[in-house]
């Protein structure tokens, strides 16, 4: 049994706007009946304001896709098309506050009607199909879709991926691509905060959190270059480390003891100073 | 708000006469059946008691039934007792069995053992010419269930059962769903082993019993100490046991009324949600199936939304729809069975008991159209359906 909020399933129990406008000023249609959901969002846009005056959809899937659904358009409702491209996928999840994680695939499939309706709008083209590489056929999910709820969403796991988009939810055969992708992903930039500073730090904390950040941050990244760490003492705000293996030899070590202190000083405390020991 | 329990085939109510027959045995006999004392040894008898009442219940000699924690349970100890005596490699089940099977095989099959998985039809009905074919001499078991308990629907256990007796390859039966729905005659029965779980029954969660025929070799799964003559350690589940034992007696006292009750109950049910709007179907061999089951397929419409909905009404059922699964795709029983995708998301399982009333019947009746005609409002598939709905 799914925990859903009151307001997820109030929204399902008494859906607004359900329907479809005559001849609207744009379609927005995604998903199929044969993935398990589908949603078709209709919108009134008046030309003249640049304003979404009405948003109506028709929605075949479960409470929270139906639910999702009838959010979004209440949450569009009065924007112009830009304003509500800057809602994203949380926005939606927000309002029904929260979505459980493996229904988070709801939210995007109404983001995705979202923007699919104002291409429309605009009189834009869809990316033709055939340039798409789907990755998970199961689902019909393309790479392309999947890197990018995966950096809106800052996803990290293929678990992650699976409740955001359902790839790889099916066979299971696509799981070493998305393995592949999101390894692409956040080896180009900083994976996403998963440790949260907190603001009052004990000694015991600090230490605590300190080790955090070096199994979790630093460490893994020195090895993946043959390098590691070691934590030797913490003395107030001063942190003494010692390189390890490659790093040892490494020209680039000033470099890498800046880059230590600057995610002790992001994660832990902004007065950290490292020094090697 | 009074529940209306009609998913049977999850679970069942724990039957009054189970409960009070157990009460005792979780209070002031507490005793372990093993002890030289009385306070602990005189509950030996009650286990056999039971034994002899479950035995009762299939036809079978109490020497030939091992009590254990669930019907998993029981159905991983006859694959792993195949393969520990038989030093075979092959086995052999169907598209459509219970987890406890499927995914055990599939667990063999990681280890090096080979699989072969048996196709249904589209009624979910076997074909016994692809099981023939895939006999060979290299066969540890086969294992294939009496009746489905997503769809109702019948194997032909007896014939499936003279073709491999003839062939001297072992034989298991996951019976979870037959046993207390239909009469058992093991002994006329040609299967060596047979898997039946207690909270299916009106006893509690928590145990389960596997029938293994005399002379049938064994190798214990769960190995410490003596319990259950060496086949299956661990203290005696005492009370449960015992209430496994009652809910027997009472299947077998009341099993020819049942069948025409939950028969009678189950057909009307069906025939009128058939009749209240276009797109219904009904999954599965209508000819060969449980009395107490049926699968209905709504089309348009998701099954997550409908249970929710029926919720609502205190009306309990299931689905084969993606969204109830836990997993993100449909029922793999009826996509074993190959029912369209615009079925099989709105597929509802009706399971009956021997305590639901035809009052309860003719309320599910009522609210199912309304929820069916909305929720097709909704889809953005249901619309031109909408127009002849009623």
């Amino acid at each position: 049994m799914w925990e859903y909020t009151d307001k997820v399933r109030n929204l399902f129990l008494h859906p607004k706007n359900v329907g479809e406008i005559e001849n609207p000023d744009a379609i927005g249609e995604v998903g199929s009946i044969v993935c398990g959901d589908a949603l078709k969002l209709t919108l009134r846009i008046d030309r003249e304001t640049n304003r979404i005056i009405d948003a109506k959809f028709q929605t075949f899937g479960c409470a929270s896709a139906i639910a999702s659904s009838s959010a979004l358009t209440e949450l569009v409702k009065g924007k112009t098309p830009e304003e509500a491209l800057q809602m994203s996928n949380q926005d939606i999840a927000a309002y029904l506050g929260g979505l459980p994680e493996e229904k988070m695939h709801c939210s995007v499939m109404g983001r995705e009607a979202l923007e699919a309706a104002i291409a429309n709008y605009r009189g834009e083209q869809k990316p033709s199909e055939t340039t798409e590489k789907i990755l998970c056929k199961c689902f019909d999910i393309s790479e392309e879709k999947m890197r990018k709820v995966a950096m809106e969403n800052h996803l990290t796991t293929v678990e992650e991926i699976t409740n955001y988009t359902k790839a790889g939810g099916g066979c299971g055969s696509c799981i070493p691509e998305i393995e592949a992708v999101l390894k692409d992903i956040w080896s180009m930039k900083a994976p996403p905060e998963k440790i949260h500073r907190p603001k009052k730090l004990t000694n015991l904390q600090k230490i605590a959190l300190i080790q955090e950040v070096i199994e979790k941050e630093i460490r893994p990244r020195l090895q993946s270059d043959g390098g590691d760490i070691e934590l030797i003492d913490v003395d107030g705000k001063r942190v003494i480390i010692g390189l390890r293996a490659m790093c040892v030899a490494c020209p680039m070590g000033g470099v890498t003891m800046k880059g230590i202190e600057e995610k002790l000083r992001e994660l832990v405390s902004e007065d950290i100073t490292v020094e090697e020991g | 708000m009074k529940a209306i329990y009609l998913d049977n085939n999850a679970t069942t109510q724990v039957a009054p006469e189970v409960l009070e027959e157990m009460l005792p045995y979780l209070s002031e006999f507490y005793g372990n059946p093993s002890s030289m004392h009385t306070f602990g040894g005189q509950l030996h008898r009650k286990v056999e008691e039971a034994r002899a009442k479950v035995a009762a219940l299939i036809g079978a000699e109490p020497g030939e039934i091992i009590f254990t924690s669930c019907g998993t349970e029981s159905d991983n100890t006859a694959l792993m007792s195949a393969i520990e005596t038989h030093h075979k490699r092959h086995l052999i089940t169907t598209k459509v069995e219970h987890p406890a099977v499927l995914n055990f095989v599939k667990h063999l099959a990681r280890k090096g053992y080979r699989i072969t998985i048996l196709p249904v039809d589209s009624l979910g009905r076997l074909d016994i010419e692809s099981l023939s074919r895939a006999l060979d001499d290299d066969i540890a078991v086969v294992s294939i269930m009496y009746a489905n308990n997503e769809t109702g629907v019948l194997f032909p256990i007896q014939e499936i059962g003279e073709i491999l007796q003839d062939r001297k390859i072992l034989f298991h039966t996951d019976a979870v769903q037959v046993v207390s729905k239909l009469p058992i005659t093991v002994k006329e029965l040609p299967v060596d082993m047979l898997s039946l779980s207690g909270h299916k029954i009106h006893a509690p969660k928590g145990i389960g019993a596997l029938y293994v025929r005399k002379g049938t070799r064994f190798y214990p799964y769960i190995i410490g100490g003596h319990q259950e003559r060496g086949r299956r350690a661990g203290t005696e589940n005492v009370a449960s046991i015992i209430g496994l034992g009652k809910a027997c007696e009472l299947a077998k006292e009341n099993l020819n009324r049942e069948i025409i009750h939950l028969t009678a109950l189950r057909d009307k049910l069906e025939k009128a949600l058939l009749g209240c709007c276009p797109d219904v179907r009904i999954n599965g061999d209508i000819e060969h199936r449980l009395p107490n089951t049926t699968n209905i397929s709504f089309e348009f419409v998701e099954g997550e939304a409908i249970l929710l909905r029926l919720n609502e009404y205190g009306v309990c059922a299931s689905s084969g729809s993606a969204c109830t699964s836990g997993a993100l795709e449909p029922s793999h029983v009826l996509r074993a069975m190959g029912v369209p995708f615009t079925a099989i998301h709105g597929s509802i399982r009706f399971s009956l008991s021997r305590y639901n009333e035809e009052a309860e019947i003719e309320r599910v009746i009522e609210v199912m159209p309304p929820i069916i005609k909305e929720l097709r409002t909704l889809s953005p598939y249901g619309k031109k359906k909408l127009m002849q709905c009623q």
